[in-house]
Formats: C-alpha cells, sequence, structure tokens
C-alpha cells in the first residue's frame, strides 16, 4: 500500500489541475476542457486515497454506487431553468457529506483518546472539527430550503414572525455555549449531537425569512459555505487537498455573492436580514411619479418597426425562460440578423436566478456567445440602437432605479433601454414583476407594448416577418 | 503538530488568494458553470468520508456515517461535474 507521502504528492497533483481547470474557465472556448482537467485532478485524489493501508472497500463501493447513480441521473434530467434547485441541492450534499466526515472523525478519536481527545489533538483541530459539523450542517438545511423555496415547495415570500432575530441569536449563543462544553469533555457525545441539530434548525431559519428574488444571493453564500466547511473539515484531519479545496469554493461562493449583492445595490446584511424590517413601506409612494398612458400595439405594427431598424438589443429575462420562449427568440434573431440588422443580447447580471444563469439558458437555445453582452459592456449603446426587445424582464429595465428616490430599487444598476429610440415590451399582463414594483418605461412615448404570452407574440412576429 | 498547522494556514491562505485572482477571470457568461463546477469539487470532501467508511472491516456506527457521507460527496462530486460538462457542452459548439 502507498505510504502517507505518495499520496500527498498526488493530492499535490490534483490540486494543481482544480487550479488549472479554474484557469480555463476564463474563456467558453478552454472552458470544458478545464472542467475535464478538473475532473481528473478529483479521480487522481480520490484513487490516492483508496490507496490508504487498511482500507476495506465493501461500504465504500455501495456509497460511490449509489451516490454516483443519483448525482447522475440527476445531473442528466434537469432542466436547464432547474439550474439553480439542482446547484442547491448538489451544494447540500456537499455541506452533509463535510458535516458527517467531521461527526466520523469526532467518533474515531472518541474511541481512541476519550477524555483526552482535545490534548492529543489539539484544541485548532477540536475548533476546525466543530466548524466544520456547524458550517456543514447549516449549509445543508439552508441549501434544502433554497431549493424548496426555488421550486415553489415553500412559499418563495420571506417567512417571519416576532422575535425571529432573538430566536436565530438564542441557537447560536447555544451552539456556541454547547460547543465549548464538547470542549471540556469530549466524552459527553449528546452536546455534541445538539451541537448538529441546533446548526440544523439555524440552516432552516436562517433562509426562510429571505424572498425568493434574493435565492441568487443565498445560492452563492451557501456555495461559499460549503467551501469553508470542506476546508474546515481538511484542518480537522490535517489534509491540505480539503483545505486548497475549501478555500477555492469559498472564495469563489464570495466572489459570486458580491457581484449578485452590487446588481441589486444591496449589502449582503440587508439581504439576509432585510426582511426582518418592514420592507413595503415606501410602496405607496413608489407608483407616484409615473406619468403618461400604457399603449398597446398589434404584431403589423411591430413588424414594421422590427424591418426598418438596423439595430436591435435584446433584453431577456426570466419571464421568457419561464416561457421557455428562448428558441423562438434565436429564430427571431437569426431571421433578423439574416436580413442584415446588428443583434445583440443585454444580460443583468440577475436577470436569472443564479449568478451567469440566462447566459446558460440563451446558450441552451444555440444563440452563439459572442452575441452575449454584460450589462456593464452594453450600457452605454442604447442612445445609438435603433430597437430594444425587452421578454419578460421587468425591474433590471425600470428607470426609476435611477429617477425616483423613493423606489425600492433606487440605486440598482439597471439597463438604460429608455435611451433607445423604440422600446418594444413583450409582457403577460400590466402585473408588476417579482419585487413588486410599477414600471415607468411602460409609460414612455418611445415604449410600444406588445401584450400576450412571450411564446406565441414571438412565433406571430417570426412567421410575420418570414413572409 | 503545532508545524502542521501553520502549514496548513500557510496553505489555506494562498490558495485563497490564489482562486480569488483565477475566479476574477471568468467571465459572467461562466458564472454558473463556474458556481456548479467549484461546487463539484468542494465535494472532494469524499476522501475523508472514503476513510471513514473503510476504517474497519466491520460495520459498526462511524463507518454507516461514513457510508452516508461517501454517498453525499459522490452526490456532490458525480452530479456536480456532468451537469457542469452538460452547461459547458452547449456553450462550446457555437463558431
Amino acid at each position: 500500500m502507498a505510504s502517507a507521502n505518495f499520496i500527498n504528492s498526488i493530492y499535490l497533483v490534483s490540486a494543481i489541475l482544480f487550479m488549472l481547470g479554474l484557469k480555463n474557465l476564463s474563456s467558453p472556448a478552454t472552458a470544458k476542457r478545464g472542467n475535464t482537467l478538473s475532473m481528473v485532478g478529483m479521480a487522481l485524489a480520490i484513487i490516492a486515497t483508496l490507496m490508504t493501508a487498511g482500507l476495506s472497500f465493501k461500504l465504500i463501493i455501495i456509497g460511490i454506487a449509489i451516490g454516483a447513480i443519483i448525482g447522475g441521473v440527476s445531473a442528466l434530467k434537469v432542466e436547464m431553468t432547474s439550474m439553480p434547485e439542482m446547484v442547491a441541492l448538489f451544494n447540500g450534499c456537499g455541506g452533509a457529506a463535510s458535516a458527517l466526515v467531521a461527526l466520523s472523525e469526532f467518533q474515531l478519536k472518541g474511541v481512541e483518546f476519550g477524555a483526552d481527545m482535545v490534548a492529543h489533538i489539539g484544541s485548532f483541530s477540536m475548533t476546525t472539527l466543530l466548524l466544520s459539523v456547524i458550517v456543514g450542517a447549516l449549509t445543508f438545511t439552508g441549501s434544502v430550503i433554497a431549493y424548496a423555496k426555488l421550486q415553489g415547495i415553500v412559499s418563495s415570500k420571506p417567512i417571519t414572525y416576532p422575535g425571529q432575530q432573538v430566536v436565530n441569536a438564542a441557537i447560536l449563543i447555544g451552539i456556541a455555549v454547547l460547543s465549548y462544553m464538547v470542549f471540556a469533555d469530549p466524552t459527553n457525545t449528546t452536546f455534541f449531537y445538539i451541537v448538529l441539530g441546533l446548526s440544523l434548525v439555524l440552516g432552516v431559519l436562517a433562509v426562510i425569512p429571505i424572498g425568493g428574488a434574493d435565492m441568487p444571493v443565498v445560492i452563492s453564500l451557501l456555495n461559499s459555505y460549503s467551501g469553508v466547511a470542506v476546508s474546515m473539515t481538511g484542518f480537522a484531519l490535517n489534509n491540505n487537498a480539503l483545505i486548497i479545496v475549501g478555500s477555492l469554493v469559498g472564495a469563489s461562493g464570495i466572489f459570486l455573492t458580491k457581484i449578485m449583492c452590487d446588481a441589486m445595490n444591496r449589502s449582503l446584511a440587508n439581504v439576509l436580514f432585510g426582511a426582518f424590517g418592514a420592507v413595503s413601506e415606501k410602496t405607496g409612494e413608489a407608483a407616484t411619479s409615473a406619468t403618461g398612458s400604457v399603449k398597446g400595439y398589434d404584431i403589423e405594427d411591430i413588424v414594421t418597426v422590427l424591418e426598418n431598424a438596423s439595430s436591435l438589443i435584446i433584453v431577456p429575462g426570466y419571464g421568457m425562460a419561464a416561457a421557455q420562449a428562448q428558441h423562438i427568440v434565436r429564430e427571431l434573431a437569426d431571421h433578423l440578423d439574416g436580413e442584415g440588422i446588428e443583434v445583440r443580447y443585454a444580460i443583468h447580471p440577475v436577470a436569472g436566478r443564479m449568478p451567469g444563469h440566462m447566459n446558460v439558458l440563451l446558450a441552451e437555445a444555440d444563440v452563439p456567445y459572442d452575441q452575449l453582452f454584460a450589462m456593464e459592456d452594453i450600457n452605454d449603446d442604447f442612445p445609438e440602437t435603433d430597437v430594444v426587445l425587452v421578454i419578460g424582464a421587468n425591474d433590471v429595465v425600470n428607470p426609476a432605479a435611477k429617477t425616483n428616490p423613493g423606489s425600492p430599487i433606487f440605486g440598482m444598476p439597471v439597463l438604460n433601454v429608455e435611451e433607445a429610440k423604440t422600446v418594444i415590451v413583450l409582457k403577460r399582463s400590466m402585473n408588476p414583476g417579482f419585487a413588486g414594483i410599477e414600471n415607468e418605461l411602460f409609460l414612455k412615448d418611445n415604449t410600444m407594448m406588445l401584450f400576450g404570452d412571450a411564446k406565441k407574440s414571438l412565433h406571430a412576429l417570426v412567421t410575420q416577418l418570414k413572409r | 503538530m503545532e508545524g502542521s498547522i501553520l502549514i496548513g494556514l500557510y496553505v489555506f491562505v494562498l490558495a485563497l488568494f490564489a482562486g480569488a485572482e483565477l475566479i476574477a477571470k471568468v467571465p459572467p457568461t461562466l458564472h454558473t458553470p463556474l458556481m456548479s463546477g467549484s461546487n463539484a469539487i468542494s465535494g472532494i470532501a469524499v476522501l475523508g468520508a472514503l476513510l471513514a467508511a473503510g476504517h474497519s472491516a466491520e460495520i459498526n456506527a462511524t463507518s454507516v456515517i461514513g457510508l452516508a457521507a461517501v454517498i453525499f460527496a459522490t452526490i456532490n462530486v458525480v452530479g456536480g461535474y456532468m451537469v457542469t460538462d452538460r452547461m459547458l457542452q452547449m456553450f462550446k459548439k457555437k463558431k
């Protein structure tokens, strides 16, 4: 069997492959290769671990078989629109694995050292062991709740009750006190299990007050937590591979969390605890400043405008994906592109339900990625654009974010669509968007509303245009 | 023991910086695959899970917990990589 040094050398190779994998993600052209490199790294690390002396393979084979089947089948079956739910669940699995590994380590060391456990493994290892149980457990239940909210199993509205913060704080203090008691007497496993139980409860309670619209932030943050949990497990097991990967994942989660928060002009604290305050106090005055009237148009009117345009920017929102309209959007874009019209897509960071989600949905519909533009890369081009086509997006094109200090979304970066010569908005009805706010864009003189199901409207448009 | 903790912290901090540098270069187009891909590697907890599940020839409470950990971690690894691969395939076939 292999020596510890040999195994650790393989871990180093794995770590290099993980880093190279991330590096290759810097371009869509190399990204797939990056993922393959990362897979090879993982396979090497697993094979090396299996070379550890004295390992019994019975349960290992059963576990890998069951896990591979569940993971593989769900990965193949999941719809791209449900990617946030899928990632949330995988994340939860990662958290659960970290917590369970820490739990098993606690039991093994308990058998080995009994009451002298802390003296033998050191207080640092003990701390990281407890942290990996706590963070892993709350990542697990938090992710499950995030999944349930995105699926609509649990109401996507913030669930609040009086004294919520007090309860959460009390649980946190309880976890800290009991962890200290585990330190004092590691043979008292009951305390350890209560720490585990309280962490599971905390994960649930921390996520239920957060609204469905903020789930992209929550998923990113939980992603980072799962990384932290792995790092802590790595410290407890003295395993550098886990430490490195944990910090990579932690960094990536925090990075994406920050991008999502910036895109909504909200602080992380506001997202996590915002529901505890009075969120809707400003809705009364928010709806005031808009003047003008909504002008509905027919397919023929829209066709005329599109036929006379030389440049078009499509602004997709989640409503487009929900209507499964991305394929017909691409068909429309292809046709206009063939007529010599410049077609581009403007993607707001929170257009989907997780970071980069809209890009994946459009890529699935075969939209070339060089037509996809991030908000900051395209926002100055609207004044020179003939037509903007807004499909199922609302808050991300609401000018109130720039002009109305009373609006709940004031200060949030938005796409400057109203600066284009003509704005066509495809919308099911005049209901406000996900955040429940009026949109004065719909009342502007250069805005043409086309009401109805986005998919049907687009079909009609394509048919008319091709005639 | 103290030395190995310190080395662990070195590794942690340096990997954090290296990771932040690499991740900042990922374009917004690929943020979903970045998340699912980094998610997949966080299943590396499977290494600890394997050791726990196989630590003894007879089955006891710890090895059963290890088994559960192996299942969870493998779902994370296999599912995470496969779904990332599926997404990146869609980006790759263009032009």
